[in-house]
């Protein structure tokens, strides 16, 4: 499926009021790290991810792990917008007996790859998928999107390590790099800075793209596999709580849901209300 | 067990393609045969235990038979995170293998050592747990996973250890295989324990008392039909284990008996004690200062049968 920019900003800001609206809805933390990732989940399942909703199994699909599956009601909402499941499963979000926790669980909902919360994972899943494709000569890609607090993970490091020695230049990483993690500032907490510079000295071709520019976004990701045999690390910056004026930059919305007011002040800003 | 393990899965990668060996750099030229045959399906995934465990969670999502590789203890206690999460919740057929498992690197030190793991991987939801008793059982028990489509653990001992069986025993998975029929006691033993296990057999009937010796090589599930049996019929029924008392084997069995009303035969548990060996020594050291020796268990369970 192929859309147009205004087509994918329209998709976009639909979607960061639909997650608005289920943090508010179930009470639910970790809005500022969903809508930082909005802009990376549309460019890659409108422009980039060769999948079909109707066959969400498809051993030939790209696939997208959201390793930062904190920021789940993003993909859950990108992934309803895309016609994988009906807005009825979406709005169950978070509910007892519900199939979509407040984390992605397995064999959950259609479309849902992986089952992340526990952060550094979903790269050396990734890598494995990638690796099953080759054996099985199928030529899919794979995206994996982490969070920046997330490469604290040593796990990410033994991935790193592995991806470029099997030249897996089928996967993406993107890091969400929104410079926050649930207490403070990514960059005071742990030495992750120059990240772009650790990624290209891990052997991966790395780039740094404005991670809500859907058009800078598309173009990295399409780039994928470059031609080198490297895989390929985008680290998007980002804005925590973005779309929101009250909301971005601000990690208080790391836990805090908003209340029927804040819900309705959102809406407006994104255009919706 | 290490090279019967090597030269069955170069065979089963070979029937199969859905075979893929993940190594943690370990098992120097062990694989060339295999290397040399299956080339494609052969990692080395390096010191990177938990990122090995992952990438083969992946894998097995994709239809794939992963086989992981390495010591014991770095690829069970280590690596408990990733087996949780990625194999486990996700139920996903990726066959563990651990080789050292108990004492059989003792002289590495307790770093080397694995007298919990067995305790760690039975509680985890999906996972299947099977300790082969000797070469035969191995290559059986491989053969028998590879169609399972559950986790699986499975955990060998190291080279050179005597054979027991002599001819193919039927091997299915959660079901004990009677080795030597008996009539007062019941030794179950797990795993690489078996030789001594029939040792102490032997030094019992010396002593007037007919064992019979099971090898009790599922852990999970438990052969309840036999436990139901062999409790409702002897005077003791003894466990094991090259392994903790704590959580092991013996105390799978004592869970399981406790659910229960009273029956006939009282447990016994064989297993090393609460604590860490400190001290340099190869496995018949280790096992003679815990007293997993055939003379010491013989001795254990004329206590008990008292």
């Amino acid at each position: 499926m192929t859309a147009n920019l205004a087509e994918l900003e329209t998709l976009a800001r639909n979607i960061r009021g639909k997650v608005v609206e289920l943090s508010h809805k179930a009470g639910t933390p970790h809005l500022g790290s969903a809508l930082s990732c909005v802009d990376i989940l549309v460019a890659a399942y409108s422009g980039v991810l060769a999948i079909d909703p109707k066959h969400p199994d498809d051993p030939n699909r790209d696939r997208l792990i959201l390793s930062k599956g904190h920021a789940a009601t993003a993909l859950f909402a990108t992934l309803a917008h895309r016609g994988f499941f009906p807005m009825a499963l979406l709005d169950t979000f978070a509910e007892s007996g519900s199939r979509l926790p407040e984390q992605p669980s397995p064999h959950g909902a259609p479309g849902v790859e992986w089952a992340t919360g526990s952060l550094g994972h979903g790269l050396s899943v990734g890598l494995g998928v990638a690796l099953a494709g080759r054996i099985q000569s199928r030529s899919y890609r794979v995206v994996v999107v982490m969070s920046d607090g997330e490469c604290e993970e040593g796990t990410v490091w033994e991935a790193a390590l592995f991806a470029p020695i099997h030249k897996l230049d089928n996967v993406t990483v993107i890091i969400d790099y929104n410079k926050w993690q649930a207490t403070g500032r990514s960059n005071e907490i742990m030495n992750l800075s120059p990240l772009r510079q650790k990624w290209e000295a891990f052997g991966w071709n790395a780039c740094e793209v404005d991670g809500h520019d859907l058009n800078a976004l598309l173009t990295a990701m399409k780039q994928v596999p470059d031609g080198s045999g490297k895989p390929v690390a985008i680290i998007a910056h980002t804005v925590k709580g973005k779309g929101v004026s009250f909301m971005q930059d601000d990690n208080n919305w790391h836990y805090r849901s908003p209340n029927a007011e804040e819900l309705q002040k959102a809406r407006q800003e994104l255009g919706l209300a | 067990m290490r090279n019967a393990f090597a030269s069955e899965i170069t065979k089963l990668a070979t029937e199969d393609e859905r075979v893929v060996m993940l190594s943690g750099d370990i098992g120097n030229r062990l694989f060339d045969d295999y290397k040399k045959r299956v080339p494609k399906r052969f990692f080395n995934c390096g010191v990177a235990e938990a990122n090995m465990i992952s990438v083969g969670a992946g894998m097995a999502s994709c239809g794939l038979r992963p086989v992981a590789y390495t010591i014991t203890p770095f690829i069970t206690t280590r690596v408990m995170e990733q087996i949780r999460v990625d194999v486990c919740y996700h139920n996903v057929p990726v066959v563990i293998v651990g080789v050292g498992g108990g004492l059989s690197y003792a002289s590495l030190g307790a770093t080397h050592h694995s007298c919990e793991d067995i305790a760690f991987l039975r509680v985890l939801p999906n996972m299947i747990v099977i300790c082969p008793a000797d070469a035969v059982e191995v290559r059986l028990a491989l053969r028998a996973v590879l169609q399972q489509d559950s986790p699986v653990y499975m955990r060998l001992g190291k080279k050179g250890e005597p054979v027991v069986h002599k001819g193919i025993p039927n091997f299915v998975i959660g079901k004990a295989i009677i080795v030597r029929p008996g009539t007062d006691v019941c030794l179950l033993s797990t795993g690489n324990m078996l030789p001594t296990t029939l040792e102490a057999a032997e030094a019992l009937g010396h002593k007037g008392v007919s064992a019979q010796v099971v090898s009790f090589h599922t852990v999970k599930p438990l052969d309840e039909q036999l436990l139901a049996e062999s409790f409702a019929k002897f005077k003791v029924v003894a466990t094991i284990e090259e392994h903790s008392i704590l959580g092991g084997f013996g105390g799978s069995v004592a869970e399981w008996l406790a659910d229960r009303p009273a029956q006939e035969a009282r447990l016994c548990r064989i297993a090393t004690p609460d604590t860490f060996l400190h001290e340099a020594g190869e496995q018949e050291y280790a096992r003679e200062v815990f007293g997993l020796t055939g003379p010491h268990i013989a001795e254990k369970i004329l206590q008990a049968a008292r």
